[in-house]
C-alpha cells in the first residue's frame, strides 16, 4: 500500500575493482611492506635506467672516432666501435671486396628459414627451395664456379657462419634424434645398445671436446692425402652432439604416449613405421615443443664455441676484429652489446615461434 | 568343427614365470556367433580376447582364426588383424586426428583405398553409429559414449569378420551406456561374429548366443544365456551372479 512506502537510505557506491588505480592498489600497494618494496624497486629501476641512459645515450660517442671514444672512456659508451667494425664483426675475415656474397647468402638462408616457419608454405616446394638455397649459399660463399673467386672456408666467418652452422645442425640433428630416440626404445637389442651407447657417450663429454676431436683428432685417422674440410667436420660434430640431447627430449615424448594408442594402431593393422609416423610422433613431438625449442636456442648459441677450432663465427669474429686493433680494443663491451642484440633478436624470435606452435597444437586438442 | 571361425586349442599363457593367466583354454566360436565373456576381474577374460588378434602372445596350445594359425609369423598376425576389429575399454581414439581422420587412417594406409573412397565409407560407418554430424571434430570434444561409437565405426571401416569388444561400456558414465550398447546390439543383428567382455547382463541376455564364465584363467562354465542365468551349474558362477545381480 502507498502509505507503507518508505525509501531506503542510499548505499555507498561499491569500491571500483577494475581499471588502473584499483589494479595498482591491489598489486603494488596492498600494504605498507608491499608499498615499500614497490617504491624501492621503482627507485632502483629509475636510477639504473638513468645511469645507463647517461652512459649509453647522453654521453655516448656514436661516430667512429677513436680519439673521441678514448676521451669519453669511463663516462660514455663508444658506439662508434660498431659503426667502425660492424662489417668485420658480421662477416669475419671474408675478403672485404667480396662482401656482397655473404650478404646475399645470409639473406637467402634467413629468408628460407622464415618461410619454413609459415604454415602456408609447408609443401614439397619447400624442400626444393631448401635445396636451391643451400646450393646457392655454398656457391656464393665458396666461389670457384660461375666466375666467383674461390674463398677457402677458413675465411668464412661472422653471422653467415653462425646462421649456417645453427640451421644445418638443427635440420640434420632433428631427424637423427628421432631415429635414435625410436632406436633406444626398439625391441632389437643391437639397435637399442648402439643408440644408448651413442647418447651416453656424447652426453658424457662437453661440446668443446667434440669440436676438438672433429677438428684435430679426426684427421689423424684419415688415410694419407685425404682431407675433409674442417667446416664439414665441425658441422658433423655439432650435429651429432645436438642429436644426442634432442633424442632424449624426443624419448620423453615417446614415453608419454599411452600404450592403448599403440594397441589401437596394431589392431588397425598399421605397420611399425606407419604407427610411428602417423600416431606416435605427431603426438610425442607436439608434447616436447617447449624443450625442443629450448634445445634449438642453445644450439644456436653453442655455435660460438667453434671459435676454439679457428672458425670465426659472430663471437669469434668480434674478438678477431677488436684484438688486432689497439685503437678500438678498449671498447669490446659496446661491441658485445651489439652482438648480444643480434643473438637476442634471433633467440627471442625462436621462443615466440615456439609459443605460436604450441597455440596451434593446442587448438586441435581443445575441448 | 570346420565351421568354427575361432578355435582355441589347449591354450596356456603365463605372465612372467609365475602368473598363469590362461589355463587350458578350449573354445570354438562358430561363424556369426555372439559370445559374451564374463567373470571376476583378473580372471583372464580380456587376455583371452586379446589373444584373438595377437595383442597378447601365448606359450602353449593353438589358436586358429578363420583358417589362419596364429604363430610368431608376422604375416599370419597381419592377416588375422585384417579380419578382426577391436573396441577397447578406453576407446583409444587418436586424439590428434579428427573423427573422420581416425576412421580413414587405416583404410588409406593399410587398405590402400583413395582418400575420397575412404571418406565416403567412413561417413557411412559414422551414420551407422549415428554420429555423422561429429565427423570434423576432435575425439576429446566428444562425450565418452560418442567416442566409443566412433571407435566402433573405426573398427568397422576395415570390414572385419570378427569384432572384439573389451569391456566397451566400463569407462562410460551410466547414461551413456545404452547408446553404445544399442549400436552393438544393432551390429549383432547383422550377422557378424562377436566376442564381448562385459558385465552388462541385460545385454548378454539380449544378444549372446552363449555366455562364457571365466575364473582364475579357466573357462568354468559356458551355456546359452537363459540356461546360464537361470540354472548355473558351477558354484563359482552362482557366486559371481549373486554378486553382480544382487546389488
Amino acid at each position: 500500500m502507498a502509505a507503507d512506502f518508505r525509501s531506503i537510505a542510499p548505499r555507498e557506491a561499491p569500491v571500483r575493482t577494475e581499471g588502473a588505480v584499483p589494479w595498482l592498489r591491489r598489486n603494488l600497494f596492498a600494504d605498507w611492506k608491499n608499498a615499500l618494496a614497490t617504491v624501492l624497486l621503482v627507485a632502483l629501476g629509475v636510477y639504473a635506467l638513468q645511469r645507463f641512459g647517461q652512459w649509453g645515450v647522453a654521453r655516448a660517442v656514436f661516430t667512429p672516432d677513436a680519439d673521441a671514444c678514448q676521451a669519453a672512456r669511463g663516462i660514455g659508451a663508444c658506439w662508434g666501435v660498431v659503426a667502425e667494425k660492424w662489417r668485420f664483426i658480421i662477416f669475419g675475415r671474408y675478403p672485404f671486396d667480396q662482401l656482397w656474397r655473404p650478404e646475399i647468402a645470409t639473406a637467402l638462408m634467413l629468408a628460407v628459414v622464415v618461410v619454413s616457419c609459415i604454415r602456408r608454405f609447408w609443401n614439397v616446394w619447400l624442400a626444393a627451395m631448401w635445396a636451391v638455397v643451400l646450393a646457392a649459399f655454398f656457391i656464393l660463399m665458396g666461389g670457384g664456379v660461375l666466375g666467383l673467386d674461390p674463398v677457402r672456408t677458413n675465411l668464412w666467418g661472422g653471422l653467415p657462419l653462425t646462421v649456417m652452422l645453427a640451421t644445418l645442425s638443427i635440420i640434420l640433428a632433428f631427424p637423427l634424434a628421432v631415429l635414435v630416440a625410436l632406436g633406444r626404445r626398439s625391441n632389437l637389442p643391437a639397435i637399442r645398445t648402439v643408440c644408448i651407447l651413442y647418447i651416453e657417450l656424447i652426453r658424457g663429454v662437453p661440446l668443446i671436446s667434440v669440436l676438438f676431436m672433429a677438428s684435430f683428432m679426426f684427421p689423424l685417422f684419415m688415410p694419407q692425402g685425404m682431407t675433409i674440410d674442417v667446416l664439414v667436420r665441425v658441422l658433423v660434430g655439432i650435429t651429432l652432439f645436438a642429436a644426442a640431447y634432442m633424442a632424449e627430449i624426443v624419448r620423453g615424448g615417446l614415453q608419454a604416449i599411452p600404450n592403448g594408442q599403440l594397441e589401437a594402431a596394431d589392431t588397425l593393422g598399421l605397420s611399425y613405421w606407419q604407427t610411428q609416423r602417423k600416431i606416435v610422433l605427431p603426438q610425442a613431438l607436439a608434447m616436447v615443443v617447449p624443450s625442443m625449442m629450448n634445445n634449438f636456442i642453445s644450439i644456436f648459441k653453442d655455435t660460438s664455441l667453434v671459435t676454439i677450432v679457428s672458425l670465426y663465427e659472430l663471437t669469434g669474429a668480434l674478438s678477431l676484429a677488436l684484438n688486432s686493433d689497439v685503437d678500438w680494443r678498449p671498447f669490446k663491451i659496446e661491441a658485445y652489446f651489439f652482438i648480444a642484440a643480434i643473438y637476442f633478436v634471433v633467440c627471442f624470435a625462436m621462443s615466440r615461434y615456439s609459443l605460436w606452435i604450441e597455440a596451434q597444437l593446442g587448438a586441435s586438442r581443445a575441448r | 568343427m570346420s565351421d568354427a571361425i575361432i578355435e582355441f586349442d589347449k591354450v596356456n599363457k603365463w605372465y612372467g614365470d609365475t602368473f598363469h593367466v590362461l589355463r587350458d583354454i578350449d573354445l570354438n566360436v562358430a561363424r556369426g556367433e555372439k559370445i559374451v565373456i564374463c567373470g571376476p576381474s583378473g580372471s583372464g577374460k580380456s587376455t583371452l580376447i586379446r589373444c584373438v588378434n595377437a595383442l597378447e602372445e601365448y606359450q602353449e596350445g593353438r589358436i586358429v582364426v578363420d583358417g589362419i594359425a596364429l604363430t610368431d609369423d608376422v604375416k599370419a598376425v597381419e592377416a588375422v588383424r585384417r579380419k578382426v576389429g577391436m573396441v577397447f575399454q578406453q576407446f583409444n581414439l587418436f586424439p590428434h586426428l579428427t573423427v573422420l581422420e581416425n576412421l580413414t587412417l587405416a583404410p588409406m594406409w593399410v587398405g590402400h583405398t583413395s582418400k575420397k573412397e575412404a571418406e565416403e565409407r567412413a561417413m557411412q560407418q559414422l551414420e551407422r553409429v549415428r554420429i555423422a554430424e561429429q565427423a570434423r571434430k576432435f575425439p576429446l570434444q566428444l562425450s565418452g559414449g560418442q567416442q566409443q561409437r566412433v571407435a566402433i565405426a573405426r573398427a568397422l571401416c576395415l570390414t572385419p569378420k570378427i569384432m572384439l569388444f573389451d569391456e566397451p561400456t566400463s569407462a562410460l558414465d551410466p547414461e551413456m551406456i545404452k547408446e553404445v550398447l544399442d549400436v552393438i546390439v544393432e551390429l549383432a543383428g547383422q550377422g557378424m561374429t562377436m566376442l564381448c567382455v562385459t558385465h552388462e547382463m541385460g545385454f548378454a541376455k539380449a544378444v549372446a548366443d552363449r555366455v562364457v564364465f571365466m575364473d582364475q584363467g579357466q573357462i568354468v562354465e559356458q551355456a546359452a544365456p537363459h540356461e546360464f542365468f537361470d540354472r548355473p551349474t558351477n558354484e563359482r558362477t552362482r557366486d559371481f551372479l549373486a554378486k553382480i545381480i544382487g546389488h
